[in-house]
């Protein structure tokens, strides 16, 4: 029998998958505990941005964005190192982190994790971008916050089958 | 313990570090690392150095660590040698194939190093 998401896209798309997985990541990978908080505000100039792609019977995207101080303090936590500045190896613990969120993410929901691939992830960095999504199926966006520092993740939704 | 060769395939620098140290606190030492960035890296790495365990990602540009694995067997590299997967991918078919292309462990991101410790040392004991 072929496997559908479409009945179950209040159980894929609840909030609480989210808000379990950025708590699992970061209790687990980083040693530190993050919490849900209010709107993300960006107060600084440059920011960081990591996306990995889902498809398959789902498609869209998982986004994690920061300020650049945050970016460097989680990657700081998951490599030990200290940085002053946005380098590789913070984009690519971010690229990192993202990839993480995302499959703990559709891992909370069975067919979506058999029957949903990620893509590797891509980070982009720089100033006043925003990223568009066309008339998503859903879309969860929630910032957290953790050693005084704030992020925001998104999970887009563009597709369900 | 005597010294343990260890190969770490993942495209995310940063992974390899954070898997490299959960082996250190796993008490592997010596510890003797090589990396690959990607299942090609890995088979070259493989032609060039003896290891004791691999421990790869599945997610990789130019080779996936599913094809990694089949390439380790059908080209005889590493005959014996422990792979343990470190991976997002979390469902049950995903475990399936990589034990049926020759994966001896697999581990899902994220993880303790107590959960490294665990799978790897009850392999590198068994070996």
């Amino acid at each position: 029998m072929a496997v559908s998401l479409r009945e179950s896209v209040q159980l894929v798309s609840d909030p609480r998958n989210l808000d379990a997985s950025v708590e699992e990541v970061f209790q687990l990978m980083l040693g530190v505990d993050c919490r849900r908080d209010g709107v993300f505000v960006l107060d600084e100039q440059q920011s960081v941005t990591a996306v990995v792609g889902f498809g398959g019977l789902l498609s869209g995207a998982c986004v994690f964005k920061s300020g650049s101080s945050a970016a460097m303090k989680i990657a700081a936590h998951m490599t030990g190192m200290e940085f002053s500045e946005i380098d590789d190896t913070v984009k690519d613990g971010i690229g990192e982190l993202c990839n993480m969120l995302a499959g703990a993410w559709k891992g909370k929901v069975p067919n979506l994790a058999a029957n949903c691939g990620l893509s590797v992830p891509a980070v982009i960095t720089g100033r006043d971008y925003h990223l568009h999504v066309q008339a998503p199926e859903f879309k969860l966006n929630h910032t957290y916050r953790f050693d005084d520092a704030s992020f925001e993740v998104t999970i887009i939704c563009d597709g369900l089958q | 313990m005597s010294e343990v060769r260890t190969l770490i395939v993942d495209d995310s620098s940063v992974m390899r570090k954070i898997v490299e140290r959960s082996l250190r606190q796993a008490g592997l030492d010596p510890l003797v690392v090589y990396e690959a960035g990607n299942g090609a890296e890995g088979l070259d790495m493989l032609k060039a150095k003896q290891v004791d365990l691999i421990l790869s990602d599945i997610n990789m540009p130019s080779m996936d660590g599913l094809e990694f694995l089949r390439q380790i067997k059908a080209q005889n590299l590493a005959p014996g040698v422990p792979v343990v997967m470190i991976t997002t991918e979390s469902s049950e078919e995903h475990v399936k194939q990589a034990i049926l292309a020759g994966a001896r462990g697999y581990i899902r991101k994220p993880f303790t190093a107590e959960q490294v410790k665990e799978r790897v040392l009850s392999l590198l004991h068994a070996a």
